[in-house]
């Protein structure tokens, strides 16, 4: 099996619209025969149903949450870029993909992120049409802030509440379509896995969360848009509820997950406190913007932040990289904190954390600018830590966020498997290894609204799938397997609770396929987590019936795939022996300690097979050329 | 520092529920209410009884899953904060805490703590959005909005739907959440085109689910984690005494007291 990008011919700038003009179109007449599932309500999900039921086609869109408003979309801060270049600041289509594809290791596809850039504008001027109140300016145009390593300001947002304001344009049209009738929403609903009939992707089945009804939905296409799975460290920024079951049930029934062990560890995070901790917040990383980032010079040195005097600090980040200083990216930010904090020199308690100090900004511009400006962030750092982050620095430290890796997809966004397409944040997308800030919300609308809309109709027209109903004996086959996973879940009544099983893998998972990865570690984690999901399947505890509301049976499903999923990341990472983007292996640094790429052996998406249960995966490589941006170690000095 | 919680339990919808005690020891100031009920359900679960149901996933205050009465409260004693946030430092060892569900009509209890929501979806079915399909809107900056507009549409819009207006209003009135929304799209130009049937759909919707009607005690304003200001409640029903007029139709919808 070779894989085939279908990257469009022609110049990069022409390839988009030209494949538009070529993809086939379906009948408005015809539209209305088709059904497609839409797993997932999120900035992906929401806006590829409601788009997609503008067009005419009939949509069944799922979420296990109890609305679509609630999918983990909402909980984005920062903002979302686009090339406006509305500030006049140089921006421009080019530069967006530049820094993307500069930004993401050169581990990304081009032609991909190209459309990601040139679509950036449209996605702006339709979240404005549907009343998304972005922050403006006196004069009442749009404002922009600068983001996490760029050097121009294309960041659109609202206050620091940007995923909650485009999730909610997007959810409004989702449910204008709801009360038309083209969309059927099915909250607190959860795809437990996917029906495939002659090669293609023909329907899921899901488990009603409140009855614990098992149902078969069929369809002419499946859309995954089941965000990311940073849940398998346990801890991470991500909601409670994110998964990687709907992907990974997709994976064994022969879709390929692309650089499963792309992870995103975002610097700016408030530290643990105590091993009740259920999840991390972030801190938005707009906050590098004013807060300048230290530690104390000497290891080991305790005092109140206030009484370290300026020549003692160490503001590391603006030392090594004076040219980009707070701002670089994010896996240059987060790396440098856990160096400084393995020197000893960490602060708080634990010594897990750095300082981001906002006196100057303050003593420069005022406290009320300051407010203005990030005062939701201070408050809700406050109410977490209790201390007053205008008078004392904020505390930080680097948490998982977000996973650049996921099911594999074409220029079309669709998976190897015939009809199953993935957006958002569940494929492995435009981002390489590494995202930038501000970037996965621009991704995401840019798939729901101005991607596969299009290309799910070129599938629809070529593929003609033929009549399938869930009468077919698939469905029924796949339901059973579904129950019978469930049932044994329910009846292994072992000792250990979901949650001890799902922290120790974590904590697995942060030890050896962390901020930082060996060969000698990914090995004894490869070796451990079988171990343990054997333990799993023996000793864990899920009390409760199948047939009602079981929150503990939805867990055990979901950590029962991380444990699968954990070891996939190991081998792509013990495989990916270079260092990109967020992906660090000690065995491959510069002599200051950088990332050192090898793009002479590893300049290929890489991209898994399932072959069975125990089984060795197959790799697949998809080689990415690169035309027009020029290879480099990437420099923020 | 050691608690007593008494907590609202019920195995589902068609079953009388009751308040059960259960004690959280050891419990650290730096949790969250909920890592205090993860910690009381681990113990559960290990002496084999099942866990406390309730609904969160963010646990950073913006999903508006989270939705429990604690001690009287929506979301607790800390104003301007969800369940979520709200941390155990806020209670003092000994303390006796009462967790119970949203208790209104339109929110009937699907299993403990967790109800059913969905009318407020409804409520935006009906008109909560801007009718304008995906496609090539005109360029973002060629319609200025004022910075203050901008900003009040913003506060409006900060709603996350959580619920705890309705929890808190004696009548069980969803003023605050409709309102909210109802401001945040009539007050931008935008908005303008659907401005009064989103406004009659809207109010016609939230009565049909059955909430009551607004009486000015301003409990919700209270409670709301996000502090949304009843003043959205008021510029509705101006918006809806003029929809109605110049529409001819209804509807004194009975919610108009709170002019
Ligand atoms: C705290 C935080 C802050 C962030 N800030 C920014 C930012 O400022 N800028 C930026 O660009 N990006 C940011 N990101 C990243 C960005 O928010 C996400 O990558 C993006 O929103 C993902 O959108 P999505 O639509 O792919 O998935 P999600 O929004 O995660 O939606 C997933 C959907 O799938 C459903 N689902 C999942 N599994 C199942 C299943 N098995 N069955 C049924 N339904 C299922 C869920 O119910 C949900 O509806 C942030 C992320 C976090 C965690
Ligand atoms: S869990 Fe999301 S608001 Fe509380």
């Amino acid at each position: 099996m070779t894989l085939d990008s279908k990257i469009p011919e022609g110049p990069l700038a022409e390839k988009w619209d030209n494949h538009r003009f070529k993809m086939k179109l379906v009948n408005p007449a015809n539209k209305r025969k088709h059904t497609v599932i839409v797993v997932g309500s999120g900035l992906a999900g929401a806006s590829a149903s409601a788009s997609m039921a503008e067009l005419g086609y009939n949509v069944k869109c799922f979420c296990y949450q109890d609305s679509p408003r609630r999918a983990h979309s909402i909980a984005a801060q920062g903002g979302i870029n686009a090339a406006k270049n509305y500030q006049n600041d140089g921006d421009s289509v080019l530069r967006l993909f530049y820094d993307t594809v500069k930004g993401g290791d050169y581990r990304s596809r081009e032609a991909n992120v190209y459309r990601l850039a040139q679509v950036s504008v449209n996605i702006i001027d339709q979240c404005v049409a549907q009343g998304v109140p972005f922050a403006r300016e006196y004069g009442g145009v749009l404002a922009n802030r600068s983001f996490g390593g760029a050097q121009v300001s294309r960041t659109f947002y609202a206050r620091g509440q940007t995923g909650q304001q485009l999730l909610l344009g997007a959810y409004q049209a989702l449910e204008r379509q709801i009360g038309l009738g083209k969309v059927k929403m099915y909250p607190r609903t959860e795809m437990l896995d996917l029906v495939v009939i002659d090669g293609q992707a023909r329907g899921i089945i899901t488990r009603d969360m409140i009855t614990g009804k098992i149902e078969s939905h069929a369809a002419d296409a499946v859309v995954l848009a089941t965000g990311g799975y940073g849940n398998v460290f346990y801890l991470s920024t991500n909601a409670k509820g994110c998964n990687v079951t709907a992907i990974w049930r997709a994976h064994k029934r022969g879709a390929f997950f692309g650089n499963p062990c792309y992870t995103q560890i975002h610097p700016t995070c408030i530290p643990v406190t105590g091993s009740h901790q259920s999840k991390l917040t972030l801190m938005s990383e707009s906050l590098r913007n004013d807060g300048r980032i230290w530690v104390p010079k000497e290891a080991g040195d305790k005092r109140h932040p206030n009484d370290i005097p300026e020549a003692e600090r160490d503001y590391y980040l603006e030392r090594k990289y004076p040219s980009f200083g707070n701002l670089v990216p994010r896996d240059v930010a987060s790396r440098n904190a856990k160096m400084v904090c393995d020197e000893g020199r960490g602060v708080g308690e634990s010594g897990l954390g750095v300082y981001l100090d906002f006196r100057d900004a303050i003593k420069r511009l005022g406290e009320n600018v300051i407010r203005e400006r990030y005062g939701n962030l201070f408050h809700m750092y406050q109410k977490i830590t209790d201390e007053n982050p205008y008078q004392v620095p904020m505390r930080i430290y680097p948490a998982v966020h977000y996973t650049m890796g996921g099911l594999w997809v074409d220029y079309n966004l669709m998976s190897n498997l015939p009809g199953l397409h993935v957006i958002g944040e569940a494929n492995f997308s435009d981002h390489g290894a590494n995202r930038l800030g501000a970037s996965a919300l621009m991704q995401g609308l840019a798939d729901g609204y101005f991607v596969l809309p299009y290309t799910i109709g070129d599938y629809l027209a070529s593929a003609k799938p033929k009549a399938v109903d869930t009468s077919h004996p698939e469905f029924k086959r796949v339901e059973d397997e579904v129950k019978q996973r469930i049932n044994r879940l329910l009846s292994i009544n072992g000792s250990r609770t979901v949650d001890s099983f799902h922290k120790e893998l974590g904590e697995i998972m942060w030890n050896y396929c962390g901020m930082s990865r060996d060969e000698a570690g990914l090995k004894q984690a490869l070796e451990r987590i079988p171990q343990l999901r054997e333990e799993f399947w023996n000793d864990v505890r899920v009390l409760g019936g199948a047939d009602t509301l079981n929150q503990s049976l939805e867990k055990a499903g979901r950590v029962a795939d991380f444990m699968e999923l954990a070891e996939l990341m190991c081998t792509d990472a013990l495989m990916r022996s270079e260092s990109c983007g967020g992906h660090f292996r000690e065995e491959s640094q510069t002599p200051e300690g950088e990332a050192l790429r090898d793009d002479d052996n590893f300049a290929f998406v890489a991209a898994w097979e399932y072959t069975g249960p125990g089984q060795v995966p197959v790799l697949h490589k998809e080689e990415l050329d690169f035309e027009y941006v020029q290879l480099t170690q990437r420099s923020y000095k | 520092m050691d608690l007593t919680l008494k907590v609202w339990r019920q195995p589902n919808a068609n079953t009388p529920g009751q308040i059960v005690t259960y004690a959280a020891k050891n419990v650290s100031p730096n949790m969250s209410f909920l890592e205090m009920l993860d910690v009381v359900n681990e113990g559960l679960i290990a002496k084999g009884e099942e866990p406390i149901a309730f609904d969160h996933d963010c646990r950073e205050g913006i999903c508006g899953a989270c939705s429990m009465v604690i001690n009287g409260l929506p979301h607790g004693p800390q104003r301007g904060t969800t369940a979520c946030q709200l941390h155990m430092r806020a209670f003092k060892d000994g303390d006796e805490i009462y967790i119970e569900p949203w208790r209104a009509k339109p929110f009937p209890v699907i299993k403990d703590l967790i109800v059913d929501r969905s009318a407020f979806d409804r409520i935006i079915a009906a008109g909560g959005f801007i009718s304008v399909g995906t496609g090539s809107p005109p360029d973002a900056n060629a319609l200025p909005i004022g910075k203050e507009v901008a900003d009040l549409a913003m506060d409006a819009a900060a709603c996350i739907g959580c619920g705890a207006c309705v929890a808190a209003c004696p009548n069980g009135s969803a003023m605050l959440f409709t309102s909210a929304k109802v401001a945040h799209l009539n007050m931008l130009p935008q908005g303008q085109p659907e401005r009064d049937e989103r406004t009659l759909k809207m109010v016609s919707q939230m009565d049909a689910e059955g909430f009551g009607n607004c009486t000015n005690y301003a409990e919700c304003q209270a409670v709301c984690p996000k502090e949304i200001d009843i003043q959205f409640i008021a510029k509705m029903n101006r918006d809806l005494i003029m929809a109605a007029a110049r529409h001819g139709t209804k509807k004194g919808t009975g919610k108009t007291e709170a002019l």
